[in-house]
């Protein structure tokens, strides 16, 4: 059974329309992809599956359980953990703190709490940064903040939206590894929003492709990519 | 007593509208340096004081000491935000609100040291005026006050409107970025932006004169009143500004005439509140 | 003991327990003057603290804490001038008094998404309507004020809270003791953890599973219910309340000014905020006294020109600096 399946979802701002019958369905343990040109509505999506917009129309399911018209957090305790695409890491706290917060929605120990703290960022390679003030921290480690906040969430299912932007070819390697490994061991699903078709050819096992809010095609990587629809909505991009 | 009320009313109204020229002010402000100007209240003392000093010193009618008096409070205000608030404009809400705060406790304790715990006042000949329309009395001053109040407002919405700096400005306001982008030298549109702000202040100084005496220690609660005129009109929005003045100015004489006058802002108060929690926006702003 | 204690570097526990030590000992070597200085220090120190809770600590920027100090006051003011209640049992209903005034302003204002400067001039209306609705309501004195039997200064009688300043000085220096050692716990617990995500970013705190409305809730009624303490102390310390005066909105600036200079958020902020500003103040009054200039405000003024300086200056108050300075800091 899917662990998260996407029914027929729209959403409109004021007269936009940012999302429109949009379906697809991402199975237990799977690492799926949704990609599109800037503004095809990627974010949106995630912030309606994560409850920071209702939906106009259609349901999403929870490992079978409805969860549309839920608050963020309850989403989260659900078992759904996500970053943001404009990082908002906590600046004022510890990076080891940024993670702590995530980590006790698992347990209400803080102790407990900070050992699972630095499980994750020694995972995600910041261990040694544990004590810096998040603040201080550049863009990419900014990211992967909080893709380790996210993931001391303890979530079944992890939206990672653009955690790759802005990295080298060897670092993106590197998170590639990362989430292979964690999806591996701990059978966590995935779904990423990504520009970086390095990192989505490597991890993704199917791609949802969205364009001006409308899904235009999905499958395996290969048969997207060579898709003539995929290829115009792209290319038409690239003309203007 | 329908005679009294309407009489109340129609003074509140007119009272009203230098409330809404005072809020004027804040709007200007806040709606694009997006600092809110806690030392408002004070700021107008220090304009009211201003006029009681020219009063004094040269017999200066205080609608006459309406343009030195802007002028002056223009260069306050241009200078407070180059020198002082403009470093503050990207920092957190409360120390921006603190940093005002401090300006405010400054500015009021500094007038009640130069000129003392009394009131002022200043009489002119035209006090007593009044016109009478039936059974309904009104003050000259009030509808002299009133009625410049609605002309400065007037020239502001003008100024906004039609010139290039008062586009430039809005163009600030509207995208931050955008108007660096462009090549605005944005410092310097906050600074007359606050200095503008200021000045709209400085009339609404001139003008409360006429209608009150003025004591050293009033600005906390003319900078709430000039909040709470913002806030119910809508933050940002000039129109609405000038319209909730109006609507408070109502609402004071009208619950000072029907039931205590100490317990008129009462009413204010409970008009914030009630805005506060169903049209957070105000009357015409636009949901941020 | 043991936990509130951990992660500080040897010296700063030391440091710690000098200062308390000095504080214990001092009625013993100060004049009556000084000592009603120190009790002062003491109550800003630990309104500062319980303010601090809900701004420094959950992010909510309150300018109307003087309500809750006023309506703690006056509840356990008149259960003891109406109905010949203790102020012990007294402060039970200041405390619920005041927490179900901060849980309403809270509900209303964090249930329509009001926050920052909107939460912030909330606060002071509702003050100031609380404020004006005593000042008319004359079972509890009015505009006139209401007033507790003088003490007896010589006998001290803890269970009526009626007796000389020395035992004011010893129950103010307790409260501060037990809100710093109460705040210190609710930083490190889960509470203080979800209020400084909240504090920094609230969808971030929402997409990390707070669910930010409870927690702000929380900060609100626990801060305006320790407030309530100090409220209840001021009553039978001072003997007299006025509306005008523990209503009014200088009276939570003042309060604000420590936690603000000291260092926002953190737990030995307000205490040396509160240490540095009474002296500051009034050495300066005293000062102005002797040198025979007797104008009203230039205290003030010197206040507003302190603030303005370490705002300018030291954004992040007076604590962090002093802390990295001295190897105070608590380690991570």
């Amino acid at each position: 059974m899917a662990l998260l399946e996407v029914q027929g979802i729209g959403k409109h701002f004021r007269g936009l329309r940012a999302l429109h019958d949009v379906s697809f369905s991402i199975p237990q343990g799977a690492i799926h992809a949704m990609i599109g040109p800037n503004g095809a509505g990627k974010t949106t999506c995630f912030n309606v599956i994560a409850g920071v917009y209702k939906p106009d129309g259609g349901s999403i399911r929870f490992d079978g359980k409805p969860i549309d018209g839920l608050r963020p957090d309850q989403i989260c305790r659900a078992g759904i953990g996500r970053t943001f695409q404009v990082v908002k890491p906590f600046p004022g706290l510890s990076v080891l703190d940024n993670v702590v917060v995530g980590a006790l929605n698992a347990t209400a120990d803080v102790a407990q709490a900070r050992k699972e703290a630095m499980r994750v960022l020694e995972l995600l390679h910041l261990a040694d940064k544990a004590k810096h003030p998040a603040a201080s921290l550049t863009l990419p480690e900014r990211k992967r903040v909080e893709v380790a906040r996210a993931m001391a969430t303890g979530p079944r299912l992890l939206l990672l939206d653009e955690v790759m932007a802005g990295l080298r070819p060897t670092e993106v390697d590197e998170m590639v590894a990362v989430f292979r490994r964690v999806n591996q061991e701990t059978g966590l699903t995935i779904l990423l929003i990504e520009h970086v078709m390095r990192a989505v050819m490597a991890l993704a096992q199917h791609i949802v492709v969205l364009h001006y809010g409308e899904k235009i095609s999905e499958g395996a990587p290969q048969e997207v990519v060579n898709d003539p629809k995929v290829l115009e909505c792209y290319l038409g991009e690239e003309a203007l | 007593m329908f005679d009294l009320y309407l009489n109340a009313a129609v003074g509140g109204a007119l009272t009203g509208l230098v409330y809404g020229l005072m809020a004027l002010g804040l709007s200007v402000i806040f709606g694009v340096v997006r600092v809110v100007n806690f030392a408002h209240g004070e700021m107008m003392t220090a304009a009211m004081y201003g006029a009681v000093v020219l009063a004094q010193a040269f017999k200066l009618d205080p609608l006459v000491a309406m343009a030195p008096i802007a002028v002056a409070m223009f260069i306050l205000g241009y200078g407070l935000q180059r020198g002082l608030v403009n470093a503050f404009v990207t920092r957190p809400e409360h120390t921006q609100f603190m940093l005002l705060v401090a300006v405010a406790i400054i500015l009021s304790n500094g007038q009640l040291t130069a000129f003392g715990p009394d009131t002022a006042t200043v009489q002119v000949d035209y006090a007593l005026d009044s016109y009478q329309f039936g059974a309904l009395i009104i003050g000259k001053v009030q509808v002299i006050a009133a009625a410049t109040a609605l002309a400065v407002s007037a020239a502001l919405f003008a100024f906004f409107r039609f010139t290039l700096t008062g586009r430039a400005i809005r163009a600030c306001a509207d995208n931050y970025l955008g108007a660096q982008v462009v090549g605005l030298n944005v410092r310097h549109l906050y600074g007359l932006t606050f200095g503008i702000g200021a000045a709209c202040l400085g009339a609404a100084g001139c003008l409360q004169l006429l209608l009150s005496n003025v004591t050293p220690l009033q600005g906390p609660s003319y900078t709430l009143l000039a909040f709470i005129i913002v806030i119910v009109g809508g933050m940002g929005s000039l129109t609405g500004a000038l319209l909730s003045g109006l609507l408070v100015g109502v609402s004071e004489a009208l619950a000072g005439a029907m039931f205590d006058p100490s317990a008129k802002s009462m009413f204010t108060f409970a008009l914030l509140i009630l805005v506060l929690l169903f049209r957070p926006q105000g009357l015409l702003g636009r949901r941020p | 003991m043991k936990v509130l204690l951990a992660g500080l570097p040897p010296r700063a526990v030391v440091a710690l327990g000098l200062f308390l030590l000095l504080l214990l000992v001092a009625p013993w070597v100060v004049n009556g003057y000084l000592l009603s200085l120190l009790v002062v220090m003491l109550y800003f120190a630990y309104a500062g603290q319980a303010w601090n809770v809900m701004m420094g600590f959950a992010g909510q920027l309150s300018l109307g804490h003087s309500l809750y100090v006023g309506l703690g006051a006056y509840a356990a003011a008149m259960m003891f001038t109406k109905f010949g209640v203790n102020p012990w049992v007294g402060l039970l209903v200041a405390v619920a008094t005041t927490t179900a005034m901060g849980a309403i302003i809270g509900f209303l204002a964090f249930r329509f998404g009001i926050g920052g400067v909107y939460f912030a001039i909330l606060t002071i209306a509702f003050s100031e309507f609380v404020r004006i609705g005593f000042d008319h309501w004359t079972w509890l004195g009015g505009s006139a004020g209401l007033f507790l039997p003088v003490a007896n200064r010589s006998s001290n009688d803890l269970l009526n809270l009626r007796g000389a300043p020395v035992m004011f000085y010893y129950v103010m220096l307790a409260m501060c003791v037990a809100a710093l050692a109460f705040c210190r716990w609710l930083l490190g617990s889960r509470l203080g953890y979800y209020w400084q995500a909240i504090r920094e970013n609230e969808d971030a705190a929402a997409a990390l599973g707070i669910p930010v409305f409870r927690y702000k809730m929380f900060a609100v009624m626990i801060s305006s219910a320790m407030t309530a303490f100090a409220g209840v102390f001021y009553a039978f310390y001072y003997n007299n309340l006025f509306p005008e005066q523990i209503f009014s909105m200088g009276r939570s600036i003042e309060i604000i000014l420590g936690p603000i200079i000291g260092g926002l958020g953190t737990l030995i902020g307000p205490i040396l905020g509160a240490f540095v500003l009474t002296p500051l103040a009034d050495g300066l009054s005293e000062l102005l006294q002797w040198a025979g200039i007797d104008v009203p405000g230039v205290k003030q003024v010197f206040y507003g020109v302190c603030l303005l300086l370490v705002i300018v200056f030291l954004p992040n108050g007076i604590w962090p600096v002093l802390a990295r300075r001295l190897k105070l800091e608590r380690e991570h």
